[in-house]
């Protein structure tokens, strides 16, 4: 595993199931029970209905690029020697957007509804983290 | 609800007009911007009844003000929305003196985010190292890299995706702020740049150019808003409140349109209050960190439809003698922008309401109703967006 110099999550309760997940290689989002709507990123509260009746669903792990952004400058340790990277909103099938990198991708091949899919890389013991990749 | 329109007034400003101060505080400007401010509406410490700050950068900003300059407000509000947390203050102090609570507020700001070598825009979450990032939302962000420059140019992008906007289009907006910071002795930058040279320059997030992107610079600022019956009695003509309106917008669980800014709610109620139409606009102060901001933020308080605002900005629009001229002080693309900038937005509008510049190319003919946006925050993942309208007896 190669040094990880860029910054890590924080675990907490309500978002443990995530960061366990990816750990296994699923990319899971929340459904509540109550008004049915899914949400990210996880909380411990439905943001919609304000019910605590929230399940983890497994997502698709597929969706599209919403926006996305070629990065040349950031000067923080991990990226400023990682540019240029590609910083991206991709909206996955159920209907919610999170930020991601996507990579496996030429940054002048990146366009906006491209289809991706997730891929994980292993930041430590604890932490894989989601990207996504060209489906 | 009760009336607030002219509830209040703007009676003091001063802008420090520093843009490098490495030997100064933070709160050595504000304390300065603050005599000064109150030198020009006439009125001293002890009429200050009220102290609204934000800081990015001082501890406790209210409080540790209020030390600094010996001060016992009675009603203090240090709302930190980012940089337009300053048209939220304004907002504040109408109610509280509409209220009764007060008759006379400050509102001030400072930054040395220049001096600092703060890198507001690209710096990401850490230069030195990294802290431990809350739970949420960092946790689920700054993992991919996130620069306030990106989080608008991913804005940027959908807009030209959506809508054919270009990168020419987007450069009108510098081309005309630079313009006017020409007229600005103050400003930063005062050499006249063209389309070409902005959308040459290299690119900081694409598509935004080095040139797309605002100023780091010091400085600082105060604005003293009087009750009515106090502002009669100011050395200055009142610059009247006539409308205000505040607003969040998030990424709403992952739903929401991010196209749509905070301004598109904002707007009606300012509007509203204030009983004027778009129309009635004679100059308008649009935070512009980027120029997508400018793009943005006019096309949601619905100066023209969403999609149309590339088209909205070019051909000189938004320049002194246009239909709506922006910014005259030239803007945080091209004079001062402190981290935050929400403050001079008030001070320029408050001198064009004034007709400081008669006489001079700076001024708007006629000036007698202006807006002020302030945006904070990012666009791409949350942020703020407060409207005020002011206008002149």
């Amino acid at each position: 595993m190669p040094e990880w110099n860029k910054p890590l999550p924080s675990v907490v309760g309500e978002t443990k199931p995530y960061w366990d997940s990816c750990r296994r290689g699923d990319l899971v989002i929340q459904k509540c029970d109550d008004c049915n709507e899914y949400q990210f990123y996880p909380r411990g509260i439905c943001s919609n209905c304000w019910s605590n009746n929230i399940q983890w669903v497994k997502s698709t792990g597929r969706g599209t690029i919403w926006a996305y952004t070629v990065t040349y400058q950031n000067r923080t340790l991990g990226f400023a020697q990682d540019v240029p990277y590609i910083l991206a909103l991709v909206e996955l099938d159920e209907g919610v957007k999170m930020f991601t990198n996507i990579v496996e991708c030429e940054t002048s091949n990146v366009q906006i509804g491209m289809p991706v899919e997730v891929t994980f890389v292993q930041a430590s013991n604890q932490i894989s983290v989601p990207y996504f990749r060209p489906a | 609800m009760v009336d607030l329109k002219r509830g209040a007034a703007i009676v003091g400003i001063n802008e420090h007009i520093t843009r490098y101060s490495p030997d100064k505080s933070e709160l050595q400007i504000q304390g300065e911007s603050v005599i000064k401010a109150l030198e020009d509406a006439g009125l001293t410490k002890n009429d200050v009844e009220g102290l609204f700050t934000a800081s990015s950068s001082i501890r406790n900003s209210g409080l540790n003000l209020a030390d600094y300059l010996d001060m016992y407000p009675k009603y203090v509000d240090n709302t930190t929305v980012g940089g337009g947390s300053f048209e939220f203050h304004l907002s504040h102090a109408l109610t509280a003196i509409a209220a009764g609570r007060i008759n006379c507020a400050v509102i001030t700001y400072s930054s040395l985010a220049r001096s600092g070598g703060v890198s507001v825009g690209t710096g990401g979450v850490a230069r030195f190292g990294h802290p431990r990032l809350d739970p949420s939302p960092d946790s689920f962000e700054e993992l991919y890299g996130l620069t306030t420059v990106g989080l608008y140019a991913m804005i940027a992008q959908r807009h030209m995706h959506l809508y054919g906007t270009t990168s020419e289009q987007l450069a009108e907006v510098a081309v005309a702020i630079r313009k006017h910071a020409c007229m600005n002795p103050e400003a930063l930058f005062r050499t006249p740049i063209t389309v070409e040279d902005v959308v040459n320059a290299r690119v900081i997030s694409s598509p935004l150019h080095l040139l797309d992107c605002c100023v780091i610079t010091d400085g600082g600022g105060a604005v003293v808003v009087a009750s009515p019956e106090l502002a009669r009695n100011c050395k200055q003509s009142p610059v009247w409140v006539l409308g205000v309106g505040e607003a969040l917008a998030h990424q709403g669980a992952g739903k929401r349109n991010l196209m749509e800014i905070a301004a598109k709610q904002s707007t009606n109620p300012a509007f509203a209050m204030a009983g004027v139409t778009h129309k009635d606009i004679d100059m308008a102060m649009i935070y512009d960190s980027f120029t997508i901001t400018v793009i943005e933020t006019l096309e949601d308080l619905g100066f023209c439809k969403k999609g149309e605002g590339g088209e909205f900005v070019s051909g000189g629009r938004l320049e002194i003698g246009g239909d709506l001229p922006i910014n005259t002080d030239g803007g945080g693309l091209s004079s001062n922008h402190p981290g935050m900038r929400g403050i001079f937005l008030l001070l320029e509008a408050t001198r064009q309401l004034r007709h400081q510049f008669e006489g001079t190319p700076r001024q708007v003919a006629n000036c007698n109703i202006a807006l002020c946006h302030g945006t904070g925050g990012a666009l791409g993942s949350r942020h703020s967006g407060g409207t005020v309208i002011l206008g002149r007896d």
